[in-house]
């Protein structure tokens, strides 16, 4: 069902919307009833969680926006966790 | 806590008006009507000072807030500064259309409360039998492409039925339900006496809630909010006074808790005013009980104060008569006998066979 299948493609679920906090600086994900603090790749991921790119296409964005070369299995993990909380959909 | 804390959340409370009336309404005994509302430019520029304050989440509540038509309005200019909206809806006046243009204006998410799994309990609670009525708005919520959140209050008269309520959010298709026991405040504590459960009753519940939440966990999150009467110590309601959220009233007045506006000793101030800013950082009231330099004995000299903060102020208010004295519902505090004795009310046999249920209208006198 999550991120590992590489063709998948993952989009931010309806209820979750992706804030920067200009008030707090820091990167938050927002849900119905709770605020998560999200770090910088946490942020970075869910950012191209938008339904336009499949899993693969996404690591290969993100190895390539911090200059970085094994972050698939990182990437995969954390979708999967967040596939799990409902924050994201993977179709 | 260093500074001027940075409140989360805001309750706009957008209306009192409300096709229901249900016998534990948050809202005050002394209901405003529609020509007391905020307008719309008023609204709007609360939202754009509480986004500068560092609010994240929009709640617009009431009442019934679709009963405002520039409810839309409102959700696009959250959307425009970033702000995620929920709406907390009884449901009644939600049409496909309405669920549709509030999507496209922006709304994040809903919450659809019931009062029991069927058109009667509608209307013992609720004085309406409309209960079709939200099962069609659950319907339109999941169709806009929402997720569904559902409400019940549980109190004695429906805590029997708690199976076939679950197994009504469930057919629904709710993603996560509340299962919110009645707190005792304005209309819901002048019915206590109808309303509050004995331990038995209570006890079977918190089974099926655990067996129900183990079921079904893979489908839909199951919360319990605590009946704070039967617990040794308080809440730590809304995370201490004016620490994480704020509640706009349909007038303007702003208080940092849904039902602090029964606290008749105290003047709270209202956006027609003042801006949120001052009201949030620098009000009498907002400043009263922040931190715990205000605190009385047994709390001041307590391990707890800051788990629970002393418990709630309106439920010190409402049943002392005194918004800074420790909640009663706390083991240690000097008034605990008054929920004790409510308490020892709901165990008798004929707990509150002689009473009347009041329901929450605006013509009641403020009894
Ligand atoms: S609790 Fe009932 S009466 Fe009060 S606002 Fe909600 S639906 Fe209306
Ligand atoms: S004495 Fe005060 S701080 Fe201590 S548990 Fe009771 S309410 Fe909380």
């Amino acid at each position: 069902m999550a991120g590992h299948d590489l063709n998948a493609t993952p989009r931010l679920a309806t209820k979750a919307m992706l804030k920067h906090d200009n008030v707090r600086e820091v990167e938050l994900l927002l849900l119905p009833e709770r605020v998560v603090l999200l770090n910088k790749s946490g942020a970075a991921i869910l950012g191209l969680c938008d339904g336009s790119r499949t899993v693969r296409q996404l690591v290969d964005q993100l190895e390539h926006d911090f200059e970085a070369a094994d972050l698939e299995s990182d990437i995969l993990s954390f979708l999967d966790d967040a596939s799990g909380r409902g924050w994201v959909v993977v179709t | 806590m260093n500074g001027t804390p940075q409140p989360f959340g805001l309750l706009a409370e957008v209306t009192h008006r409300c096709p229901l009336h249900c016998v534990y309404c948050s809202n005050p005994l002394a209901l405003l009507d529609r020509a007391d509302e905020l307008a719309t430019e008023d609204w709007l520029r609360v939202i754009g000072q509480a986004a500068e304050l560092g609010v994240l989440q929009v709640h617009l509540s009431g009442g019934e807030p679709l009963v405002r038509g520039d409810l839309e309005t409102l959700v696009a200019e959250c959307r425009r500064l970033g702000l995620y909206t929920n709406l907390i809806t009884s449901g009644l006046g939600l049409t496909e259309s309405r669920a549709e243009s509030l999507v496209a204006a922006g709304l994040n998410s809903a919450q659809l409360s019931i009062q029991g799994d069927a058109a009667e309990a509608t209307d013992l609670i609720a004085a309406s039998k409309q209960f079709g009525k939200k099962e069609a708005a659950a319907r339109i919520i999941r169709d806009a492409g929402l997720p569904l959140n559902m409400n019940v209050v549980l109190h004695r008269l429906n805590l029997a039925r708690l199976d076939a309520i679950i197994d009504v959010c469930a057919r629904w298709d709710a993603e996560r339900l509340e299962l919110a026991n009645a707190q005792y405040y304005g209309w819901a504590l002048n019915n206590r006496e109808l309303l509050m459960p004995s331990k038995t009753q209570l006890d079977q519940a918190v089974g099926v809630y655990e067996r129900r939440k183990a079921e079904l966990a893979e489908r839909m999150e199951i919360l319990w909010i605590l009946p704070d009467y039967y617990e040794p110590y308080p809440k730590p309601c809304m995370g201490g006074w004016a620490q994480t959220a704020l509640t706009v009233a349909p007038d303007g007045v702003v208080y940092p808790c849904p039902v602090a506006a029964e606290i008749t000793t105290m003047e709270f101030a209202s956006v027609r005013d003042h801006d949120l800013d001052w009201i949030w950082a620098k009000s009498p009231a907002f400043e009263a009980f922040r931190g715990t330099e205000w605190m009385p004995d047994p709390c001041r000299s307590c391990s707890r104060k800051e788990l629970d903060f002393g418990g709630c102020r309106c439920q010190a208010f409402a049943l002392t008569g005194d918004a800074g004295r420790t909640d009663p519902v706390c083991q240690h505090s000097p008034d605990h006998h008054l929920v004790q004795d409510a308490l020892v009310r709901a165990n008798q046999e004929d707990g509150g066979a002689d009473r009347r249920l009041v329901y929450r209208r605006s013509d009641s006198p403020g009894v």
